[in-house]
């Protein structure tokens, strides 16, 4: 094959790919259409990042396409020759220089945002609590508030700030991820993690365990339904009235069965069940390691809720 | 009795995969003909003295980078099954279980057992020519390393086919590769397996710093050092630091499997959390292990293909020293998303963004050693220009994955699958290839065939682009890594389709590399020109290729940085004389049966230890293995005859075979 032949040919499957990036439609990239203030600034920074990034990547290609063509050891290239020539302190500062500078611009703005989302405003009424608990393959969450349950699947009121204490269950450690309202947070089997979210627009977005967990780890995704306060309320309610009970034993099976689990409703579940789950996983153990503070959101450093 | 017999196989074998049985019928098959051929052609005592036993720095090399390929082809299948299986929604081709062993064999081998012995065949094959010395600082030393990577490269492998392979990922996480969830073998396979080839790293690691501070020849001073040499000594200084924190977490692993101690489990008061520091802060600073040679290569390779010395010296000597040290201060950026504060991630942050300034210095000196230059596309010139666009887009999303709050989008996504292949691949594997086509020659005698070669630099670099750059995209889909399926409603079907298309393009391109290597072996022209590419600088180049065993007939005196390019325009000087060498006996270090038999005895201790957990009994081999390591330390101990001198008569012969006067 000619090299032209081998040129166009590359060509057309970069093209293609790219096609294909293209053609697949922008609302499945859901980690570049946030839907809520936390996965905002979290974009923000992806495009900061992205564009400093590109000061810097575009000239260097643009440099390395023209120095490759203009010096290449062919008869008659008359560009000038300088074996020697290795030394030039000016250049030398420049490359040094400007990344430095666009480093420490880039460092700024991720320090400041690392900050603002491990220090949210404060609210006047205090958040809404969902417990996510994450087991062997499947996410149990809790609403304190409305005292009732789910699996696999959670809803969350609209516009409100709901603060997600999320841990692990006799499992290894997972992450809760939705990459439309909040980037990860570790869950930890003997610790409970604060992550503060909140849906600025009503639908259903796509969750999922994101650290390994073994053998069930690619089915541990749920969705999460934002709605309403009224509309939530009204399926609050009518999960309290139609679902059954979560037992202590539905709980246990829960824990125990290694293995996937449908969705399901609960209209209540045994009180303080995850406070309690997390210090029988050694949460009594886990004081006093490395201040264990939430990575994402929260207003204070926290250890296992409501020792 | 038969029953007995029964259930022992089937915990002991694996079992009920047809992959695996073909695996099993293949390597009884290898086995045998290897046997075979060695019998009837009667080579044991030549593969005995001049290989098993050799402590000679070159050969160890080869059988280094023997190593290194053959474990490629397997990370290389292994990577190519698990892409089939992505490439469409719901496919069938492995299940859960299958698929989370292979991606942690594919990233264990890739990292420890093709990039590490594919790096240590250079460090092997060049530095002692590279400075003018006739060794390694400690040859037997040397020889003990390659036999520990051996077979804990062996014993990792094994699990395939005996007990299972470990799946708890290339870093194997606690709790999850504790007892609770991960029990059988394969973990333990794991960790005995890279414990044993880390301790051989470890020598190495002090071999070759010993080396490059030691036995440089008269006047080659820390700054006239070639940069290949500066960037090993930069990694040996990191190997040193880092390896010991790699064999305390493996052991500490190893004691809460096999004793029931609670270092990383919560419920004893342990830690999960610590474990993943500790193994990051060997993990991270091992990803520049990997690289800084890397570095080393490339600078090498632009300036004797730019025909020009390379561009400031003295800011990519600081540069790697710089990165050296800061390697050790960014591991957390591999958890931002586990709670530390945000003091901590912010530090982290901007710790893990600052190592992209020397390495960006480092890429515009490259360019402009370029610059002014006159460059001509050999093969390794070619795989330097594959790597540079390649790396600068890693490094550019490596800086992207520091950013902390952007990092909890990117973590355990497909975005930092594509990242870290960029660098990888991009950063390690195609500079190392640049290096073995650049130095084959001087090892072997014979330049590989540039026609096969331009195919397999082109598949790779294109499959590269079609694998990896999906992947990117994927990430923002919201696609996490180690997924072994996924539904059709998520819209990833498309991209993993291209992706899978890119990954089967490199492995075309690996198979033209194969072919390259054998059709060098059969039809190469040979020659023991010492300057092989006619435009070679340093010191390696002022010798006879394939070197004779004690490398250089008399050791040189140094005069400068890119001494063999000062020579050698001293020698276009009119009137110039070649000085009358003066030659004496020359003292080297005899070959020795010791490593491998200490090898051997390891891999012996770890399977016992491997397997005690599934047989109790097996504990006896175990025990037997260690015994045999502490004999083995003692009858090195008492060796005393373990050098001889090649008398002066020997080494003209050898010169004047070589074509040159003397
Ligand atoms: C040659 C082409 C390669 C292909 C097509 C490939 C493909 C893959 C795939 C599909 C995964 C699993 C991703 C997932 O499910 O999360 C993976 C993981 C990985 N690969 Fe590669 N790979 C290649 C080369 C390499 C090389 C050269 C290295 C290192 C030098 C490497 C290091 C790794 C590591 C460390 C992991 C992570 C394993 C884990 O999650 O525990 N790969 N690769
Ligand atoms: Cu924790
Ligand atoms: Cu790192």
């Amino acid at each position: 094959m000619s090299k032209q032949k081998l040129l166009r040919r590359s060509g057309f499957f970069i093209m293609a790919a790219l096609a294909m990036v293209l053609l697949s439609g922008c609302e499945q990239y859901i980690v570049l259409d946030p839907k809520g203030p936390v996965a905002e600034v979290e974009y923000r920074m992806i495009v900061i990042s992205t564009i400093l990034c590109a000061i810097v990547v575009i000239p260097v290609l643009a440099i390395f396409a023209y120095v490759v063509y203009r010096f290449r050891d062919k008869p008659g290239n008359n560009a000038p020759y300088a074996p020697h020539w290795d030394d030039n302190k000016v250049l030398e500062i420049i490359w040094w220089g400007v990344p430095i500078v666009i480093i420490g611009i880039l460092g700024y703005f991720t320090a400041r945002d690392t900050f603002a989302l491990a220090n949210p405003p404060k609210t006047e009424e205090p958040p809404m609590v969902i417990q996510a608990t994450s087991m062997d393959w499947k996410w149990v969450f809790h609403y304190p508030g409305q005292d009732i349950a789910t699996v696999n699947e959670v809803h969350m009121p609209v516009g409100k700030r709901v603060e997600f204490q999320v841990t692990a269950d006799n499992a290894p450690m997972n992450s809760f991820w939705v990459p439309q309202l909040a980037g990860q947070t570790y869950t930890m089997p003997g610790m409970a993690m604060k992550l503060g979210i909140q849906a600025n627009h009503a639908g259903e977005y796509f969750g999922s365990g994101a650290n390994f967990t073994g053998a069930g780890f690619a089915h541990m995704q749920f969705k999460v339904i934002a709605e309403d306060q009224a509309k939530f309320d009204q399926w609050a309610a009518n999960v309290k009235h139609t679902a059954p009970a979560m037992t202590r034993a539905d709980y246990d099976k829960l824990v125990t069965t290694k293995g996937l689990a449908d969705k399901k409703e609960y209209s209540s579940y045994p009180k303080g069940i995850f406070e309690e789950r997390v210090m029988e996983n050694g949460g009594d153990n886990h004081t006093g390691h490395f201040e264990h503070k939430e990575a994402t959101k929260g207003e204070k450093s926290q250890e296992s809720t409501n020792k | 009795m038969l029953e007995n017999i029964k259930t022992f196989a089937s915990t002991f074998f694996v079992t009920g995969d047809p992959m695996i049985y073909g695996a099993d019928v293949s390597i009884v098959l290898v086995s045998l003909a290897a046997l075979f051929v060695l019998t009837y052609f009667k080579k044991w005592g030549y593969v005995w003295r001049e290989w098993i036993t050799t402590v000679d720095h070159k050969k160890i090399g080869t059988m280094y980078f023997t190593a290194a390929l053959l474990m490629l082809f397997r990370g290389g299948v292994d990577a190519l099954l698990m892409r089939v299986q992505l490439a469409a929604p719901d496919m069938k081709l492995l299940h859960s279980e299958h698929y989370n062993e292979i991606f942690t064999t594919h990233g264990t081998i890739m990292i420890l057992f093709m990039a590490m012995p594919f790096m240590f065949a250079l460090f092997n094959w060049v530095v002692p020519l590279q400075i003018g010395a006739r060794d390694v600082a400690f040859p037997f030393l040397n020889s003990v390393s390659f036999w520990l990577f051996f077979f804990g490269a062996m014993l990792f492998n094994l699990s395939f086919v005996i007990g299972g392979s470990p799946d708890a990922g290339w870093l194997s996480y606690p709790p999850l590769s504790e007892n609770a969830f991960s029990h059988g073998p394969g973990q333990n396979f794991y960790i005995w397996g890279v414990q044993i080839s880390g301790i051989g790293s470890l020598a190495t690691g002090i071999n070759f710093l010993v080396t490059i501070l030691k036995m440089r020849a008269p006047g080659m001073k820390l700054m006239k050092m070639p940069m290949f040499t500066w960037s090993v000594l930069a990694a040996c200084i990191i190997i040193i630091f880092a390896f010991p924190v790699l064999t305390i977490s493996l052991a500490l692993l190893f004691m809460d499997r096999f004793f029931g101690a609670h270092f990383f489990t919560i419920d004893g008061g342990g830690n999960p959390m610590m474990y993943v520091n500790l193994i990051w802060m060997w993990g991270h600073p091992e990803v520049y292990i990997v690289v800084l040679p890397a570095f080393g290569i490339l600078s090498e390779v632009v300036s004797t293909f730019s025909k020009k010395s390379i561009f400031g010296y003295k800011s990519m000597v600081f540069a790697m020293m710089v990165i050296s040290v800061v390697s050790y201060f960014t591991w957390v950026h591999h958890f931002f998303t586990m709670g530390a504060g945000a003091d901590v991630n912010t530090f982290f942050a901007i710790s893990t963004m600052a190592i992209a300034i020397p390495t960006g210095v480092k890429v515009f000196n490259w360019l402009f050693t370029m610059f002014r230059g006159r460059i001509e596309v050999s093969q390794p010139m070619l795989w330097v220009m594959g790597f540079i666009p390649c790396f600068v887009v890693g490094g550019a999303t490596g800086v992207m994955l520091a950013v902390a709050p952007a990092d909890y989008q990117y973590h355990n996504s497909y975005f930092l699958v594509a990242h870290f292949h960029q660098t990888l691949i991009g950063g390690v594997v195609f500079p190392y290839l640049a290096g073995l086509y650049y130095w084959w020659p001087k090892i072997f005698g014979f330049k590989l065939n540039d026609r096969l070669g331009k195919w397999a630099f082109w598949l790779w670099n294109i499959g590269f682009y079609v694998c990896f750059m999906p992947q990117y995209a994927l990430g923002f889909m919201g696609m996490t890594r180690r997924l072994y399926t996924y539904g059709w409603d998520m819209g990833w079907a498309p991209l993993n389709m291209v992706s899978t298309v890119g990954a089967f393009l490199m492995g075309v391109g690996f198979l033209f590399q194969g072919w390259q290597i054998i059709h060098g072996i059969l039809y190469a022209e040979r020659s023991n020109a010492t300057d092989s590419w006619g435009t070679g600088r340093s010191l390696e180049w002022s010798i006879p290729s394939p070197p004779p065993v004690y490398n250089f007939a008399v050791v040189p005196q140094v005069k400068g940085f890119d001494d063999w390019y000062l020579t050698k325009e001293e020698m276009k000087k009119p009137g110039y004389k070649a000085e009358k060498p003066q030659l004496e006996s020359i003292h080297m270090p005899k070959n020795s049966g010791i490593p491998f038999v200490m090898g051997a005895c390891w891999f012996l201790a770890g399977f016992g230890l491997t397997m005690e957990t599934a047989f109790s009994w097996m504990i006896v081999p175990g025990v037997i293995g260690l015994i045999g390591v502490g004999l083995c330390m003692f009858a090195r101990s008492f060796s005393y005859d373990t050098d001889y001198y090649i008398p002066v008569d020997e080494v003209k012969r050898t010169e004047a075979s070589l074509g040159r006067v003397v």
